[in-house]
């Protein structure tokens, strides 16, 4: 049983298309094509203030229960995009919808959102619990009530001896299995990941992977994920897009059908180097759209 | 099983500067001696000591009166400081608008403005209080505000997208993050004060019960009485060692925790 790979490659950046994926497949895996959104993006736009286009109007919506990888060479807005997700920075122009609503709204039952950063961005004052503990803190929850929610998310990332360790005396693998305990402390629905593990090693790296498309799967999750890796985009994700730069855009869509839970044999599987192969052409066809040579000579 | 005396971290740490000291003391008790040298030009060691001894009290009271004056300094220091660097960091106009006149109080030397204090203010302790706070009080402003403005961009992000308020961003983030410097800016200002303190005594040149040691130091260059003198310089001495001391000591107390304090 193979999934035919499904892609679409639009020749401008904002098309609807991207709001709702081919109705008629069968869905092997989650989420349905009619789960309804968590996060729409509509004609976002981003210009800096050296005038740069940051983000040309990007059209995206992210499905409950869709793992969503974004993924793109670099200066591609991947990154702006997350943060405009997170609302650490606001559109020039467009809007963002949370949960079908403004983001006064996120942090409610349901709705509850967290971020993962680059760096595990722990404070090095603090031991391991504490760190993970700041959201639930910051949130005025009771320590009687937090204090187990905390163990419990630090041995869902195996740290549960780790505690009273300060982040300094963990691996660079630790410390970022403790930021995800933080970003899970809170049981958000839905995780934005930028590049989580982009520092660390192959092997832990693949590890940490597993572990993640794991959590997505046991708490029905939505993750919108950015990366560099296209091994790792294939492994993790239900729908992968693909941005070009000079405007950031987005370029082409790819889904991976398959069933989860993925394991290693999925890793090894002829399926899994046919996704790769099929989104490395697209990759570097994103990356030839968005050279400045290629892009002024076309306009 | 007993670690060898030699190889104790303590021992290690204070051996090459104290087999050092004694070296040198030796070759400056032994070139006095050699060259009979007159005690009125540069005393020897063993004299110095002796005139320690025999003016021990007179030399304490001086001392307790230039402490009174440092540490009073350096406390105002730290307060007023702190508080300038919070005020800073609420707004850039203020920055903007105050920060010369800190810098220009810093720039000034304090023993060109220190007449001009003394004569202002009646009270000579008062005046060498705001003297050695003059000097002392700008490495507590700088470094508490680069401090205070120097937090984790990532942690920042962290504090927005978990909803922090601004007293929870300042709690948890602004003021441990500004720790370091700031105790940086204590071990400068501690040295700072006791520098003030004691330049402006000079320039006062207080005598009766409140003198201070900069004042032994005057007398006894008057009196040509030169191991005095460099008995007075030798307390002067100790009393910043003890400070420094003290305030590494407290660094490493507070923040002993995450690391190296020198490396923040």
């Amino acid at each position: 049983m193979m999934a035919a790979l499904a892609h679409t490659a639009y020749p401008r950046a904002a098309q609807a298309e991207a709001a709702s994926p081919a109705p008629e497949r069968v869905m092997t895996t989650r989420p349905a094509a009619n789960a309804a959104p968590a996060i729409e993006i509509l004609s976002a736009e981003k210009v800096f203030a050296d005038g740069t286009r940051g983000l040309a109007p990007v059209d995206l919506t992210v499905r409950e229960g869709e793992f969503l990888s974004l993924i793109g060479p670099s200066g591609c807005g991947k990154s702006t995009l997350l943060s405009l997700v997170a609302n650490l920075n606001e559109p020039s122009d467009g809007r963002l919808l949370w949960w079908r609503g403004g983001f006064d709204g996120v942090g409610a039952e349901g709705r509850r959102m967290s971020v993962v950063f680059q760096d595990a961005t722990l404070m090095p004052w603090l031991r391991i619990a504490s760190n993970v503990r700041l959201p639930l803190d910051l949130a005025g929850v009771r320590r009687a009530e937090s204090a187990p929610r905390v163990q419990a998310a630090l041995e869902g990332v195996g740290l549960g001896e780790k505690g009273r360790s300060y982040p300094r005396q963990l691996s660079g693998g630790m410390r970022m299995r403790a930021a995800i305990a933080r970003g899970l402390v809170t049981e958000p629905n839905l995780l934005l990941m930028d590049e989580p593990f982009g520092a660390l090693d192959e092997f832990t790296r693949n590890k940490l992977d597993a572990d993640l498309v794991d959590l997505w799967w046991r708490r029905s999750l939505t993750v919108l994920f950015v990366t560099h890796s296209i091994y790792e985009a294939v492994f993790l994700s239900t729908r992968i897009v693909v941005m070009a730069a000079r405007p950031g855009r987005i370029f082409a869509e790819l889904t991976i059908d398959e069933p989860h839970p993925r394991g290693d044999a999925f890793r090894r599987s002829p399926c899994f180097a046919e996704y790769c192969q099929r989104l490395s052409a697209l990759l570097t066809e994103a990356s030839l759209a968005s050279d400045p040579a290629t892009t002024e000579a076309g306009a | 099983m007993k670690r060898p005396l030699i190889r104790d971290p303590w021992v290690q740490a204070a051996l090459p500067p104290l087999l050092v000291g004694i070296v040198v003391l030796s070759l400056w008790e032994a070139a006095c001696r050699g060259f009979a040298i007159p005690e009125y030009l540069f005393p020897a060691p063993s004299v110095i000591a002796a005139s320690l001894v025999q003016n021990g009290p007179d030399l304490l009271r001086a001392l307790w009166s230039t402490m009174r004056v440092t540490l009073i300094a350096f406390a105002l220091s730290t307060v007023l400081g702190t508080l300038v660097a919070f005020l800073f960091v609420q707004s850039r106009f203020i920055e903007r608008g105050f920060f010369p006149y800190a810098v220009m109080l810093q720039v000034t030397p304090v023993v060109a403005v220190a007449p001009l204090i003394i004569i202002l203010v009646r009270d000579t302790q008062v005046a060498l209080v705001i003297c050695a706070t003059i000097i002392a009080i700008f490495p507590m402003i700088s470094n508490t505000t680069v401090g205070l403005r120097s937090v984790d961009p990532g942690l920042a992000n962290l504090m927005r997208v978990y909803r922090a308020s601004r007293m929870q961003t300042l709690l948890r983030l602004r003021i441990p993050s500004a720790l370091g410097y700031f105790f940086a800016g204590l071990r400068i200002s501690s040295g700072l004060a006791l520098i003030g303190a004691v330049v402006a005594e000079f320039v006062a040149g207080t005598g009766g019960r409140s003198a201070g040691l900069a004042y032994e130091i005057l007398q006894a260059g008057f009196q040509l009485d030169i191991p005095r003198m460099f008995a007075a310089l030798s307390l002067i001495t100790a009393a910043g060692i003890l400070l420094f001391l003290a305030m590494s000591g407290l660094s490493r107390l507070a923040l002993g925790s995450w690391g190296d304090p020198e490396r923040v």
